[in-house]
């Protein structure tokens, strides 16, 4: 198979695409179709100092090093979660984004969770209401936390992650499998900014996963390769089974899946619903931006799991 | 034979094949891998020789 643009031998087929590259004009096109991204759902600008969320995965090193290419402001930010998992999962994820911020001369912001509450994330899973059986319940709220808070607090007007196609197809199956209308409402490229919550952007959304890790590859990106011991048998990964499948048939069903749904949400298609959202309100506990009367998620979870960590955490924030 | 190595699980077919007859014969989904042969990545069209071994990366993770 040849490079469409010079003839020589390609390193990546997009069969979506129907576009073939060679290593160089691979590693061309994807930052171009990056900056394309960024400019057409308005993500940031050059004047914005984004912080981008990196786990030592191969998406989340893969934008942090495109939006350097691109020349954006980006500084990173790891959240260890302590999980060992039988492999030091969070040491070994903690080298690999540490290594890439050194390579490249980057600032890395380091959140330890265990420091910052008390316990990491499986401690807090097993003695929490809400993590009981599913850790990446409690992970998943925890990081939410933790983002928006080094964002606000260290002046970040952007706050991006590395999520790709697959991810967003992943989540818009399980949300119209379950019509949560409310989840369906917020999902997309960009989540506005409201008071005390960072504007989010996921830059990488249009790209599929096997894309991001051939960028990854091609650019000599070391990246944690193992996976998380709490992913397996995960819905996520069962329902981006699913729809493999039906791309390895139909070429193009993913993203496809996915634009429409963007196309049918901006012609509103959930019009009603947004007009109904509620209200936030600052978090007694944390300050953070809640719909909850009183307490946000996070500080009432803490709570339940951690008792006498609740006001020292407060006081840390 | 060819050695297809998928963490840490080898799977052989005969030379011969192309990658993607290959990646059907032993039911791996062509789009949940990257297929590096001697550092390199290769296509789907390309031809495998007895002897070779080829390294498949896994692409799907959770999240």
């Amino acid at each position: 198979m040849k490079c469409r643009k010079c003839g020589q031998k390609a390193a990546v087929n997009m069969r979506h695409h129907k576009l073939a590259l060679c290593k160089d004009h691979y590693l061309e096109w994807l930052p171009e179709q990056t900056e394309r991204f960024i400019g057409k759902y308005r993500m940031f600008g050059r004047e914005d100092k984004i912080l981008v969320a990196v786990s030592g995965g191969k998406d989340s090193l893969s934008l942090w090093d495109l939006l350097i290419r691109l020349g954006y402001e980006a500084d990173g930010l790891y959240i260890g979660l302590g999980i060992d998992g039988g492999t030091g999962y969070s040491g070994t994820s903690h080298d690999f984004a540490l290594q890439f911020a050194n390579q490249h001369h980057l600032t890395l912001h380091v959140v330890d969770v265990q420091m910052e509450v008390g316990q990491p994330i499986p401690v807090l899973a097993e003695i929490s209401q809400r993590g009981h059986g599913k850790p990446c319940a409690v992970c998943g709220l925890t990081k939410r936390h933790v983002m928006n808070r080094i964002a606000r607090d260290m002046g970040y007007s952007v706050l991006a992650t590395g999520h790709n196609l697959d991810d967003e197809a992943a989540v818009l199956f399980g949300n119209t499998l379950n019509w949560s209308a409310d989840f369906l409402l917020r999902q997309g490229p960009v989540l506005p900014e409201a008071a005390g919550l960072a504007r989010k952007v996921k830059p990488l959304c249009r790209f599929y996963e096997r894309e991001m890790a051939a960028y990854a590859l091609l650019r000599g990106i070391e990246y944690i390769y193992e996976e998380c011991p709490h992913a397996e048998g995960s819905t996520s990964i069962y329902y981006k089974g699913v729809l493999n499948r039906m791309e390895n048939d139909h070429p193009g069903t993913k993203l496809n899946f996915y634009l429409r749904f963007l196309e049918a949400r901006r012609q509103g298609l959930f019009a009603e619903k947004q007009a109904t959202t509620t209200s936030l309100h600052p978090c007694l506990e944390c300050g953070q931006p809640t719909t909850a009367p009183g307490r946000c998620s996070f500080c009432r979870m803490i709570e339940r799991a951690v008792p006498a960590s609740v006001s020292d955490f407060s006081s840390a924030t | 034979m060819v050695r297809l190595v998928l963490r840490g699980q080898v799977y052989e077919v005969r030379g011969g094949m192309t990658l993607l007859s290959a990646l059907q014969k032993v039911g791996i989904l062509p789009n949940t891998v990257i297929a590096t042969r001697d550092g390199e990545m290769i296509l789907e069209d390309e031809i495998l020789r007895d002897g070779e071994e080829v390294r498949l990366v896994a692409v799907i993770s959770g999240g």
